[in-house]
């Protein structure tokens, strides 16, 4: 059982915070990087963009381009002075096409210009001789043909085949899950500036700094030592600007090694949308077998996910899929099996939940259609398949479920949404076959913490200590508004028992910290939290000796409180010990370095421990569908999400909220739609819906568990929380099949494929009239 | 001949030499370094840029929300703009919405928030006591990718308490005269003060961007896809402006906003308003105009299937052939194409007002509930003979080329009463009225499978029950 203790009071962690540029946010004072003055000769530049989904390239022409106002270099592949290379994990991922054009909106040169609309205007301007092709856009097509991008990756455990033999009935099903387009508000954007020696320093709107680095040295031809690049905050990420700011960066660097001009690129809302990968739209496949019971003997479930063009972050979305398709619940035997289909469309990457929300919402799917089908309530199907509290059940890939709180987190859910006296009055409701149904469902989460690539759970900080007693804080993490900074800024303040104020915050730089990981999967503050505690914790060992010369006391009577260092009931503030310190020659400045312990993982076999610890949530939500127009909204939904010990509430209150509205739009409004000449029709915000204020819950209970200390030894015990909360919108989705059963006969389980649009919620309203006609 | 557009920014006067086809938020941030605005998606959609603008010469007029992206430097001569670095005044740091919107951690990322505090400024400058309705409204155009809004609609509600105990100064203004045109860089911008000017400018001019609110012609702008050599703005044309009540109608100058019409049509006809704040958020309806959106003659466009229920008409005007009035459902001929002819402007539409017995219901299908446009729209006007239906005109959008009468359902319902089963019996019936087309709002047949549907709410909802989700 999990050993709750209470939470230590401590000064700066655990406090709801605001984030450290709020202030600068509201007065529009943060400095996002179009917003920096332009050095003298700077130039602007866009990209030029595929016009056909697949095609083979014989030429450029560039002449009635480069003849337009202002243009001052157009640059294309032959122009790429080292590597055409920017896949961040295979290889020969072109950053501009050579002769294959793969989908529409893939970069095939960058034009720069005096100025950004001459640059736009000039791009579009580009003549293209290319003999077009018939693309491939259909996932299941691709499959069919052998098309992927990477082998298929397979987790087996058990004798599934047997299992199913075995089990009182199978369960089969299908389920088309959607994309989503990260929509972060500020689109990708680098800023590069050429120095002397062939230098480049990168101001690149970037969770990737060092990737970024790498890939401009790359393009360049030169070393990682010649690129410096630096990102203080983004306007937004999502996952989205991990892989996919290095081609910005990239082409920026390039314009400006050749034109000799600092170039600043951005990327306007339709080019974003057409040249950059988004979340990965998968069909999942399943045959379950269960017993009479409800429990699941053996899952076989297959995923066949849109890679896109090339394979990007393909591979570690799949696995995470893999990983996650047991959501909470115990699978005796499971083959789990995913496919990278290559199609001509723009190469899905990273987004939120990394291919885990796949995962869950398949899981899910696979509970709720068990539980109509045996005609049990999904909530009891679900507590029966819970990894138990202590049988030592394990994951497919052979991790323990440790620190298990399923029971604990649905228990206080279903109690505070008053899931009972619901559940009665919403049946009695649709009892009364009304236009308007009501759905209600409740699902938990059981997330894991790292990444699943060991090797990228590692992290720096650098922490200087001034003489006026003032700290600068410096890690590999980036801020993109998730609230990073101000978190690690609250350890070092812990660790120096300093105000927040003394604290300097500095933007990510790949010169002061090196080698950085990305700032995904959730891992920033564990990672970069860590590495700046045990920077600044050694820096406070070095300080304690020369404070206890000072008073002559032993160290261990050494207290550092309220920006004071005590002995005894004598003090002297911390700037006094800062410049007694440096006096005494002692060193103020430490580079602290964190690798996640316990971790391992194999990637042939697909098993290991991949995960420090999980993290745990669920979620209650109520929705209405109208059965004439298939219009929805979610009415109520109660949350309750275990961040260990928190280290700021008021941030961790918003990533919770924040994932699940984009959670929700990703499962409801939020359609990605192609034309069959593969050109993607949803490129802005008219058409592409994220959701508004009014679409958020009118009743919105969220709650973090309380006394929930991390029993692995995190930064002071706290979880991640950037991702999980994301995949309890999955609630909606099964409240709105929910209403659509009540619609059909008892024991027929919905169709309902995601987004579940108006129109994709009606289509399951007459599927399922039709199935009990 | 005058090469500047001079206007008011954030209390201070400014004069400027940019081309009249520049966007206002080019303006702001690569001339002025205004920075605090951003660019989110050049569409009029995301609200990042949101600035609070007033128009010259509407000096009574409060400052509204609009979307300076879209907007155009020809638009602003003469007018007054506060951005996010206005909003405190006086010497102040942050404002109370500023303020509140810090305390209560409604910034993440921080990207949208400047566009969010303008926006929730200018609705408590006209509206000092909003209900949760009302703050959705206000932040129909704004999108927020990180937060979920919670805070934000927090933070605007403990704003509105602060400043109703303490008023705070209203961002600075000024006042400023509208000069007849600009010409500069290349690109001139016509601002007539009365309708013989328009007319006359439109006659010399054929190839001239006639220029309502731009929230349609601003977005090719906004994307570098066009520019606009020759400009004719209608926003300072008086007759234009006028809202006329009377005998039993309102005739609605062309370029009178959407936010104008809303106020006027509200009382009489609740749904029509309804659907008028659903087709635009504040920024739209602040700029957008009842004539643009019925020139743009767009088949998707909110504005013509309510109208041409209601029975409404309009007149068209030239220097040579007068004034000629017809029904609005007539003015459209063909996808784009309309009654309009080159040296015709759209003077003015005319709506009937309420009278009793008469029952008009507008319903909006579409992805989002704010701020989208529709998969289809349908407006259904009603004359009842006690439980008879004696008079209809049914309109829907996005069903066909053009926004169109659905008169086989109409002839369905006509001395029937309106009941689920004659409505289902009407819906049928549209097959013979529409063959819709597939897109990315959604297939032919959701279409028609939900044209059918919004007759069987119609009974429903003349009936009495809740019909809509949105309802609950």
């Amino acid at each position: 059982m999990n050993k709750h203790v209470q939470p230590v009071q401590r000064a700066v962690v655990g406090k709801g915070i605001a984030h450290d540029s709020a202030k600068k946010h509201v007065s529009g004072e943060a400095v996002y990087i179009d917003d920096m003055a332009d050095i003298p000769g700077t130039l602007h530049a866009a990209l030029i963009l595929s016009p056909v989904a697949h095609g083979t390239l014989n030429g450029v022409d560039t002449a009635k381009a480069e003849a337009m106002a202002g243009v001052a270099a157009i640059v294309t592949a032959g122009d790429i002075p080292g590597h055409n290379d920017i896949a961040p994990i295979l290889s020969d991922e072109p950053l501009f096409a050579e002769q294959a054009l793969d989908y529409i909106g893939m970069p095939v040169g960058a034009v720069a210009a005096e100025t950004f609309e001459q640059a736009v205007r000039a791009a579009h301007a580009v003549q293209f001789d290319l003999t077009e092709q018939t693309p491939v856009l259909d996932i299941e097509e691709a499959h069919a043909r052998g098309e992927h991008v990477i082998a298929p990756q397979r987790l087996i455990s058990g004798d599934v085949d047997a299992a199913l033999d075995a089990a009182d009935r199978i369960v089969e099903g299908r389920l088309e899950i959607g994309g989503q387009d990260h929509f972060y508000l500020e689109t990708q954007i680098a800023y590069a500036i050429p120095g002397e020696d062939g230098d480049m320093t990168v101001h690149s709107s970037t969770q990737h700094p060092t990737e970024v680095q790498h890939h401009v040295a790359h393009v360049l031809g030169g070393y990682a030592n010649a690129v410096d690049v630096q990102v203080r905050r983004m306007g937004g990420g999502f996952g989205g600007k991990e892989s996919q700011a290095t081609i910005i960066a990239c082409a920026a660097a390039l314009l400006a090694r050749k034109t000799g001009c600092p170039v600043r690129m951005r990327l306007k809302r339709s080019a974003d949308m057409s040249a950059t990968g988004k979340r990965h739209d998968m069909v999942s496949r399943w045959r379950v077998g269960v017993t009479d019971e409800g429990r699941i003997v053996g899952a076989d479930v297959e995923y066949l996910a849109r890679a896109g063009n090339t394979a990007d972050l393909t591979g570690p979305v799949i696995t995470r899929s893999l990983t996650h398709t047991d959501n909470a619940y115990h699978f005796p035997a499971a083959r789990l099996v995913g496919h990278a289909c290559k199609t001509n469309t723009v190469s899905n990457t990273a987004f939120r939940g990394f291919g885990g929300p796949q995962g869950v919402i398949t899981s899910e799917a696979m509970i709720d259609q068990i539980a109509r089908e045996l005609k049990m309530d999904p909530n009891r199907v679900r507590a029966i398949n819970y990894y138990g509290p202590d049988t030592g059940e394990t994951t497919p890939y052979g991790q323990p479920v440790e620190q298990n709180r399923l029971v604990e987190v649905t228990d206080l859910v279903l109690q505070s949404a008053e899931w009972q006296r619901r559940r009665a009055e919403i049946d009695e409701h649709n009892a009364a076959d009304p236009v308007i149904r009501r759905g209600l469902a409740m699902m938990p989460v059981k997330f894991g913490i790292s990444f699943n690539l060991p090797s990228l759970n590692q992290a720096g900080a650098l922490v200087h200590v001034y003489q006026d007693g003032s700290v600068h804080l410096n890690h590999g993490g980036t801020e993109m508004g998730q609230g990073l900074f101000v978190k690690v800024a609250q350890v070092v303040a812990e660790v120096f028992q300093l105000d927040m104020e003394a604290v300097k915050i500095t933007a990510t730089h790949t010169g002061k910290v090196p080698n950085t990981s990305p700032t995904a999967a959730s891992t920033g503050s564990d990672l970069n939290g860590m590495a700046a505690f045990k920077a600044a914790t050694a820096i406070r060992a070095r300080m304690t000796p020369v404070a206890a010369q000072h008073f002559e006391v032993a160290e261990d009577e050494i207290v550092f409180r309220e920006g004071r260092v005590h002995a005894g009931n004598r003090s002297i503030s911390f700037a006094e010990l800062a410049r007694m310190s440096w006096a005494a020659r002692v060193s103020l400045s430490e580079a602290g370095h964190y690798a996640t312990p316990k971790i391992h993982w194999d990637g042939k076999t697909m098993k290991g421990r991949p995960f420090f610890y999980f993290t745990y949530g669920a979620a209650v939500a109520e929705v209405a569908i109208d059965t004439l127009t298939g219009e929805n909204r979610c009415l109520r939904a109660d949350i309750l999400q275990d961040c260990g010990a928190s280290l700021n509430t008021a941030i961790d209150l918003g990533q919770i909220e924040g994932a699940f509205v984009q959670g929700m739009g990703w499962l409801t409004c939020e359609e990605l739609w192609w034309d069959d000449k593969g050109r993607l029709r949803t490129v802005g915000p008219s058409t592409y819906k994220i959701p508004g204020s009014r679409d958020v819950p009118p009743a919105f209970n969220v709650a973090i568990l309380e006394s929930a200390p991390n029993a692995e030894e995190t930064v002071f015990r706290s979880k991640a929380v950037g991702e999980p909360p994301l995949m309890l919108a999955v609630s909606v989705w099964l409240a709105l099949r929910d209403a659509v059963a009540s619609c059909g006969k008892p024991g027929l389980s919905p169709n309902l494929r995601t987004p579940a649009t108006p129109e994709a919620v009606l289509d399951a309203i007459d599927d399922i009239r039709a199935r009990s006609a | 001949m005058t090469t500047h557009t001079a206007f008011v920014l954030n209390g201070e006067p400014v004069a400027t030499q940019v081309r009249p086809d520049t966007t206002v938020l080019d303006l702001l941030r690569d001339h002025l370094g205004r920075k605090g605005t951003k660019e989110g998606c050049a569409e009029g959609d995301c609200g990042a840029c949101t600035i609070l603008f007033r128009r010259g010469g509407d000096a009574e007029t409060p400052m509204l929300a609009a979307n300076s992206c879209i907007m155009s430097v020809a638009q602003i001569d003469g007018g007054e703009i506060v951005t996010v670095e206005g909003l405190a005044g006086d010497g102040a740091v942050l404002n109370a919405v500023q303020d509140e919107m810090a305390k209560n951690g409604s910034s993440q990322c921080g990207f949208c928030t400047p566009g969010i505090a303008v926006a929730l400024t200018g609705l408590l400058a006209c509206n000092p006591d909003p209900d949760e309705d009302a703050i959705h409204d206000a932040l129909a155009g704004n999108l927020c990718r990180c937060t979920g809004y919670r805070p934000i609609v927090d933070a605007a509600r403990a704003a509105a308490a602060r400043m109703r105990a303490e008023p705070a100064p209203a961002p600075a203004t000024g006042e400023n005269l509208v000069t007849s045109h600009t010409d500069a860089g290349g690109a001139t911008a016509h601002r007539p003060r009365d309708l013989r000017g328009l007319l006359m400018l439109r006659r010399d001019h054929p190839d001239a961007v006639l220029l309502a609110g731009g929230t349609d012609l601003g977005v090719p702008l906004a994307g570098y896809e066009t520019t606009w050599p020759e400009t004719i703005t209608t926003g300072h044309v008086a007759e234009l402006r006028r809202v006329e009540t009377g005998d039993g109608r309102w005739t609605f100058g062309a370029a009178v906003t959407w936010e104008e019409v809303l106020k006027a049509v509200a009382e009489d006809y609740p749904s029509f308003a309804t659907l008028i704040r659903r087709f635009g958020s504040t920024q739209i309806r602040s700029m957008g105009t009842i004539g643009g959106n019925i020139g743009t003659a767009s088949p998707i466009g909110d504005g013509p299937p309510a109208l041409i229920a209601l029975g409404a008409t309009i007149t068209l005007v030239s220097l040579e052939g007068g004034e000629r009035t017809m029904r609005l459902e007539d003015f459209f001929l063909d996808y784009r194409k309309t009654e309009l002819r080159p040296d015709e402007v759209i003077a003015s539409v005319t709506v009937p007002r309420a009278r009793a017995g008469e029952i008009l219901r507008t319903y909006k299908i579409s992805k989002r509930y704010d701020q989208d446009i529709s998969t289809v729209c349908g407006a259904y006007w009603l004359a009842m003979d006690g439980g008879t239906v004696s008079d209809i005109r049914i309109a829907y959008g996005g069903m066909a080329a053009t926004p169109k009468r659905a008169s086989h359902a109409e002839a369905a319902l006509r001395g029937k009463a309106l009941t689920v089963a004659t409505a289902r019996e009407a819906g049928a019936a549209l097959a013979s009225d529409f063959k819709p087309l597939t897109d990315w709002r959604g297939s032919a047949t959701y279409r028609e499978r939900t044209a059918a549907g919004l007759l069987e709410r119609l009974a429903r909802d003349v009936a009495g029950e809740t019909v809509e989700v949105m309802a609950l």
